[in-house]
């Protein structure tokens, strides 16, 4: 996934890869880890739990797992970003399949999620345990006044079967999340509205398995996983740079970027 | 007949249609003793969720709830649901063309004594500007009662404008409506009177005063802003030759400024409006108000006199 992310970056030219990098490997475990339910033959199947990515800017980690599923062609990913093509800069759930809603603009996936969680409840039998809805958050996006709006909202309505997800990784485009606005313990936050929090190595494919499910089997209160990540992870000269939070590699780093990659695997 | 609220059609329709089987939710802010939307939790409690006073959490909860089938409504005033959550109603609802109903009350100058920072004047230009966005300003309370139903029944976003006050009675019981439709109300040959919402009575009502003039105004309710019946405004210009809008709302980007749209493309003829110019609202009582911003039959006479001196 990650090593499809630089590829698409380089060819769009423009684009997040920071903030991609950094949620790849939550993003894997959601879809590939056995957490979420889907149909990897019909991305509308009724029996699905739902991923919304709220950071919209981290567009392409959410488009390298759907090609992966085979929702898209893993060829179109080329596309991205350019004229007429189904993946735009953020995500459009009018044109690809697999993306539940349209984001970009930050500080909404909280909500759109909680009040997907509560439809979610409300439909499901009363024997049956109701779908799951999982939102990625960036920790600088959680700057945004509505999401603490969400965040007692959902606790107030026990929403059990939400999920929020805060990539940590504490870097935003003017640079370290506790000097551009002073956000301080997100946990405390969370807790302090009344949610259950884990906090985890976003980056530690084992440790987020375990907090995923440890989060789903929890009742009555919705869960935050605190995970902590490196912006840009896995590409040695972005990891920790917010210099790479909106910008594409060129034909020279993308070629480094996938040797680091190749090796690693 | 006696004056009755637009709003007053709102929860109570939402409760029919809950009757009926649609699968109909309203997301509330702190309002929904004013909006009326309070009558469909008492007949049906999980169907209204109360998100507090939040309003861009408002949208967004109704967002997810259409994601998961729900046709779902919300409230506040329209102050706040739709200028306090401009973004969220434009991002997530017109961008993925979700089924959100923004139906909030207490719009125009109408609200009274609360004063500008309540009257919404701004709230049809801010959502007829948005793509894929439908706009309905209801005349009275049987239209609000259509309004709703048809943001119920037809996919997409809907923004349905409410008020406060009480308004005369312009249709009955029997009146159905339809997206995408203006309404001859009377017959004329001198002018054309096209109204939305609270203006409609005072246009019926200045059509009155201009006839002992020996004026003949044709009164036309501009129930549908968006899509625009532009059949009906061509067809009826084409007889008279001139046109008066009247809204309780800003002349910028509202019913004025879509017939302006119309006419400019097609068949130009001279135009005034009856409107807010441009300012805010203010203290008063709601009829009070009307006179003030020469809202009222007074207000749209005069502009039809202006009118006819440039046919």
């Amino acid at each position: 996934m990650r090593a499809n992310i630089i590829k698409m970056l380089g060819e769009a030219g423009s684009g997040h890869p920071g903030g991609s990098l950094s949620a790849a490997d939550i993003v894997a475990c959601l879809y590939f880890g056995g957490v979420m339910d889907y149909d990897e033959h019909d991305p509308q199947s009724a029996e699905r739990d739902r991923f919304i990515l709220s950071k919209g800017h981290a567009a392409p980690v959410l488009y390298a797992a759907l090609a992966e599923i085979g929702y898209i062609p893993e060829e179109e990913l080329g596309t991205l970003r350019k004229l007429h093509s189904r993946l735009q800069g953020h995500p459009d759930s009018k044109k690809v399949p697999g993306v539940e809603v349209s984001t970009g603009s930050l500080g909404q996936g909280l909500s759109i999620s909680a009040g997907l969680a509560l439809g979610l409840k409300l439909n499901a039998a009363p024997d049956a345990q109701p779908h799951k809805v999982f939102t990625l958050m960036g920790d600088g996006e959680i700057e945004e006044g509505q999401v603490w709006e969400a965040a007692m909202f959902a606790a107030h309505d026990k929403l059990d079967n939400l999920v929020a997800i805060v990539d940590n990784n504490e870097l935003q485009i003017d640079g370290n999340v506790k000097t551009v606005a002073g956000l301080q313990d997100i946990a405390a936050k969370f807790k302090a509205f009344g949610w259950q929090t884990i906090e985890v190595n976003g980056n530690d494919v084992d440790a987020v398995l375990t907090a995923l499910k440890a989060a789903t089997l929890i009742e009555d209160v919705p869960v935050c996983i605190v995970a902590h990540t490196v912006k840009g992870k896995g590409v040695s000269f972005m990891e920790n740079q917010a210099g790479w939070h909106g910008k594409a590699p060129n034909a020279e780093q993308v070629a480094q970027a996938l040797a680091e990659l190749e090796g690693e695997e | 007949m006696s004056d009755i609220a637009t709003r007053a059609g709102y929860g109570e329709t939402l409760v029919e249609l809950a009757a009926e089987g649609v699968d109909v939710m309203a997301v509330e802010a702190d309002l929904s003793g004013s909006t009326t939307t309070k009558k469909l939790g008492e007949a049906y409690p999980e169907r209204l969720v109360n998100v507090g006073i939040a309003e861009q959490n408002m949208i967004d909860v109704a967002a997810g709830l259409s994601l998961a089938g729900k046709v779902a409504f919300t409230g506040s005033f329209a102050a706040f649901g739709t200028g306090r959550c401009y973004d969220q109603i434009r991002n997530t609802v017109c961008y993925a063309n979700l089924d959100v109903k923004v139906a909030p009350t207490h719009s125009g100058v109408t609200v009274g004594p609360d004063g500008g920072s309540h009257q919404m004047l701004e709230d049809i230009s801010l959502m007829r500007g948005l793509p894929g966005m439908n706009v309905l300003v209801p005349a009275d309370y049987w239209a609000a009662k259509q309004a709703i139903r048809i943001a119920a029944a037809t996919p997409g976003p809907f923004y349905v404008r409410l008020g406060r006050a009480k308004v005369p009675e312009v249709y009955d019981a029997q009146t159905t409506l339809e997206l995408g439709k203006s309404y001859v109300l009377s017959e004329g040959t001198d002018v054309t009177v096209i109204a939305a919402g609270v203006e409609v009575a005072q246009a019926l009502e200045a059509k009155e005063l201009l006839a002992a003039e020996g004026i003949s105004a044709e009164v036309v309710d501009a129930f549908s802003i968006k899509p625009f019946d532009k059949e009906t405004l061509l067809a009826s210009v084409k007889k008279t030759g001139c046109v008066v809008t009247c809204e309780e709302h800003s002349t910028v980007g509202g019913l004025g400024s879509a017939v302006a749209d119309i006419l400019g493309e097609n068949y130009p003829v001279p135009l005034e409006r009856v409107g807010v110019r441009d300012s805010f609202g203010t203290s008063g009582d709601p009829n009070e108000l009307l006179a003030e911003f020469k809202l009222d039959a007074a207000g749209i006479v005069e502009k039809v006199k202006a009118v006819l001196a440039r046919k």
